[in-house]
């Protein structure tokens, strides 16, 4: 082999292997640098100075921004970790950069709000990045919506719930739901219907792949409670008839009140227990449940 | 073999220095000075952070000017100017000489970093009249801005050995400015899915990881840098180096030298 | 064993973006040198004299062909430390003096630390560059250069040794210089090769010549080989505005110009010739005998291809 080729040979196999290497390398430093990036601090809360340290490019750093946003969420959530002290001010120093990027808010309206584990525990913070976002975007109804959505499930406020929802149902483009919902929360809360409503809502309206998957879990929640609550009536019934209470959820088909083994929407069959009380197979896969949970266990707050 | 190499290098050395390449020390310790006096006028404790911030990216953007300004001309000039057929027609293997011309360029920034790095302590023992403990993260930061340094090097030696200098210098340039985003760019890689995200991933992973060599901001606050970062980042930057030669000596081995 | 065996070398350059146009540069090529040799390889610019050189270097990869320099191959590196080359119209790292880059190259070369400032010292002493030698390259003339660029060449004493247009744009001193180099490198045994465009040079210089045109061998032997015997002519130059009526039937061929006039006569007539002019109180200026030799032979064997095609150096 002569010794041009030889250099070329050397050469190639050098430049391979350093690429193998280079790449594991750079997935090691990944894995440190999202260990730090969990205790990370904020360097530049002030949207001012970013802004001006962007020299004008406002809208490539409020995309930089909400993608630190989703991904801080993402990783704190995944770790279980209940510590959300950071989303705030990213999705702050994200919509100042650009009120006009709505993703923010609805994350913001869907995560800020909760208790943890299931957000950061600031309704405030996000009261008033929506308030923020709609004075930027007032003909978007999904802020309404969101405004609305917050005002029921967090903040217990009936009556601005309503308000929210009946503005957002007069703007272009506005979901069906949005005059039912305003009329449901003027009557009254607490029904397994509206609040279906809510989360089918805004399980249609957003393609955030956190968001979808938040409401889906509260549907299935949903539904857990609303089978749960409506067996609990038949072994009742049952009981009323027979005088005695079913041992198990045969008793109750042969007596023709159900049709079937009645099952969770993961398809696990729910149990008849001794006393009664109907129970899921497994807590905690339906993270938001608040029946069918074995005594003194309470759901997720 | 290593000797001529090591001849090689410190000719590209001499020629920089020769070029008056060091007078941007000058332009240096102007900016940095003139930091350290203003920032007393600011407010206390802020001024470590300023003229540590200012210094490093200062030094940073110096040095990775001067790498992408000499090192694009590093084997295209020779070329042109032909200087490269007497060296060539002596007992130097093409590699040896890309290989020196690398240590060459890093040699001179290693140097002129050494330089700035003085700088930045004087005037961090000006603001703050001593020195402390969070003080050695900013000989962290420094070492992670030689990193990057040799990174570029070896890019802008990589481009110089198939392009003109213009082009070389744009790749580069933009490589650089991408590399310094590629923590944003794995995020975003990592959002993607399907045929873009795998795209994407491709791309964040071959683009050089500039972002972790990165640590001026932490340096200022005076968090400590984990040993590992430290360990694997001057593996990276061995590793992508190594790559961006040994493309660089693939090319040049063929090359037609008119 | 040759000091130079060039085997069937070939090179064609790939042009255009695309590197889709083809251009030849050097038609396969067979010669052989021996050791000793001084040996000239003519041709006019652009007819593949460049090509072969940094073929024989290595600069330029063959597209076809081979070559051994002293019975290696020439990719074998152990071939670079028995070379010395001087290229066409050198240009060196001009942040360096002439002893800096002597230096570097004795350095390159493999030149033993303790040797090598005697060595450097003794070259500058022998191109004359000994007061200049702690000044930058950038301040030197392009003769001093060219010293500069035979010094490095012949610096690490090499077996053979390649010259690219060694003469070409130097003042007659300086020429006188380069052939005397020549010759002292014929006398301590070394092989030389050169190429250059100029006849006298190779005449005065070289055992044997190699014509090449168009990337193509034309000819090659001895200089006497190569050129017919002297034609028996004689060019003459005196001051008159016009050629004297007495001499236009003996004139082969005469011009005018300015109050000049340059003929061609016969040998046989010069006496008569000069005869005439004295009578006619006419200044003589010159009487050569034509030399046209080897110029002959070149311009006969290029005048065909003139109108043909062309090829790179």
């Amino acid at each position: 082999m002569n010794s041009s080729r030889l250099v070329t040979r050397i050469a190639t196999i050098v430049l391979l292997g350093s690429m193998a290497c280079a790449v594991a390398t750079l997935h090691a430093i990944d894995r440190l640098g999202l260990q730090s990036q969990a205790q990370q601090t904020l360097y530049f809360r002030s949207p001012k100075t970013l802004r001006r340290m962007s020299l004008g490019f406002t809208g490539l750093l409020a995309d930089i921004y909400w993608t630190r946003a989703v991904q801080y969420f993402g990783y704190q959530h995944n770790q279980m970790s209940d510590d959300f002290h950071l989303l705030a001010p990213l999705l702050q120093v994200t919509t100042e950069l650009d009120p006009r990027l709505l993703p923010p808010y609805q994350l913001g309206a869907n995560f800020l709000a909760p208790k943890p584990p299931n957000g950061a525990g600031s309704p405030d913070e996000a009261l008033r990045l929506l308030q923020y976002g709609i004075a930027h975007n007032p003909d978007q109804w999904r802020l309404y919506y969101d405004l609305g959505f917050l005002y029921y499930t967090e903040l217990k406020d009936y009556g601005k719930a309503s308000e929210a929802f009946w503005a957002g149902a007069r703007l272009p483009g506005t979901h069906q739901f949005m005059p039912v919902l305003a009329a449901r929360m003027a009557q009254h809360a607490g029904e397994f219907e509206t609040a279906r409503m809510l989360w089918y809502t805004t399980y249609q309206s957003t393609n955030q792949p956190d968001i979808k998957y938040n409401a889906v879990q509260h549907l299935v929640a949903l539904r857990v409670d609303e089978d749960v609550t409506r067996l609990e009536e038949l072994v009742e019934k049952y009981r009323e008839q027979t005088g005695h209470l079913p041992t198990s959820m045969s008793d109750l088909e042969r007596a023709g009140f159900i049709r079937g083994k009645p099952a969770d929407p993961n398809g696990k069959p729910y149990k008849l227990m001794s006393d009664g009380r109907i129970e899921v197979q497994d807590p905690s896969v339906l993270l938001y449940i608040t029946k069918g949970l074995p005594p003194g266990k309470t759901a997720r707050p | 073999m290593k000797s001529r190499i090591a001849f090689v290098a410190f000719n590209t050395f001499r020629e920089a220095v020769r070029d008056r390449v060091l007078y941007n020390l000058i332009a240096f310790a102007l900016l940095i000075s003139a930091a350290a006096i203003l920032v007393g006028e600011i407010s206390i404790d802020v001024e470590r952070l300023v003229v540590i911030n200012l210094g490093l990216t200062a030094v940073s953007l110096f040095g990775v000017v001067i790498a992408i300004f000499i090192g694009i001309g590093l084997v295209s000039k020779e070329i042109d100017k032909k200087t490269l057929y007497t060296v060539l027609s002596r007992p130097v293997r093409r590699w040896e000489f890309v290989v020196g011309k690398f240590f060459g360029l890093t040699g001179t920034l290693v140097v002129n970093t050494f330089f700035m790095a003085i700088g930045v302590f004087l005037a961090l023992l000006y603001v703050a009249r001593h020195f402390e403990k969070a003080d050695l993260p900013v000989l962290a930061a420094l070492y992670f801005i030689v990193l990057e340094f040799f990174v570029v090097c070896a890019l802008a030696l990589f481009f110089s050995s198939f392009s003109t200098p213009i082009m070389s210098a744009l790749f580069t340039f933009a490589l650089f400015a991408v590399g310094s985003l590629s923590d944003e760019l794995r995020g975003f890689a990592r959002m993607a899915t399907g045929l873009k995200g795998a795209l994407m991933t491709v791309c964040a992973y071959v683009v050089p990881n500039f972002s972790a060599f990165n640590i001026i901001n932490q340096a200022a606050h005076g968090d400590g840098v984990p040993g590992r970062l430290i360990l694997y980042n001057t593996l990276y930057a061995l590793l992508y180096s190594t790559i961006a030669i040994s493309g660089a000596v693939l090319i040049f081995q063929r090359r037609n030298l008119k | 064993m040759a000091a130079i065996e060039i085997l069937d070398l070939e090179k064609t350059y790939r042009i255009g973006f695309w590197h889709s146009r083809q251009k030849l540069a050097l038609r396969p090529l067979r010669l052989t040198i021996e050791q000793g040799e001084v040996f000239g390889f003519l041709g006019p610019n652009g007819a593949g004299k460049t090509t072969t050189l940094k073929l024989l270097m290595g600069l330029v990869p063959p597209t076809a062909g081979t070559a051994r320099i002293l019975g290696m191959e020439i990719d074998d590196p152990r071939v670079k430390a028995q070379i010395g080359f001087l290229p066409e119209q050198p240009y060196f790292y001009d942040h360096l003096t002439a002893r800096e880059l002597l230096t570097y190259y004795a350095q390159l070369s493999g030149v033993p630390a303790k040797e090598r400032s005697a060595r450097v010292a003794a070259m500058l002493q022998q191109v004359g560059l000994v007061e200049s030698a702690g000044v930058q390259l950038r301040k030197y003339s392009k003769g001093m250069l060219q010293r500069v660029g035979l010094a490095q060449a012949v610096l690490h004493n090499p077996k053979v040794v390649f010259l690219d247009e060694p003469m070409s744009g130097l003042d007659p001193m300086g020429r006188r210089e380069v052939r005397e180099l020549i010759q002292q490198l014929r006398s301590e045994g070394k092989t030389v090769f050169f190429s250059t465009h100029i006849l006298s040079d190779a005449e005065a210089l070289c055992d044997r010549v190699a014509v090449i045109h168009g990337g193509e061998l034309q000819g090659v032997g001895a200089v006497a080989e190569l050129t017919p015997q002297s034609q028996g002519k004689v060019e003459i130059i005196f001051c008159a505005p016009s050629v004297p009526a007495a001499l236009t039937s003996m004139a082969i061929e005469a011009r005018v110009s300015g109050d000049m006039v340059n003929a061609v006569i016969q040998q046989g007539q010069q006496e008569e010739v000069l005869d005439i002019l004295h009578r006619e109180r006419i200044r003589l200026i010159s009487l050569t005998p034509v030399r046209s030799s080897l110029e002959e032979y070149y311009v006969e064997k290029l005048r065909p291809k003139e109108s043909g095609k062309g090829a790179g150096a």
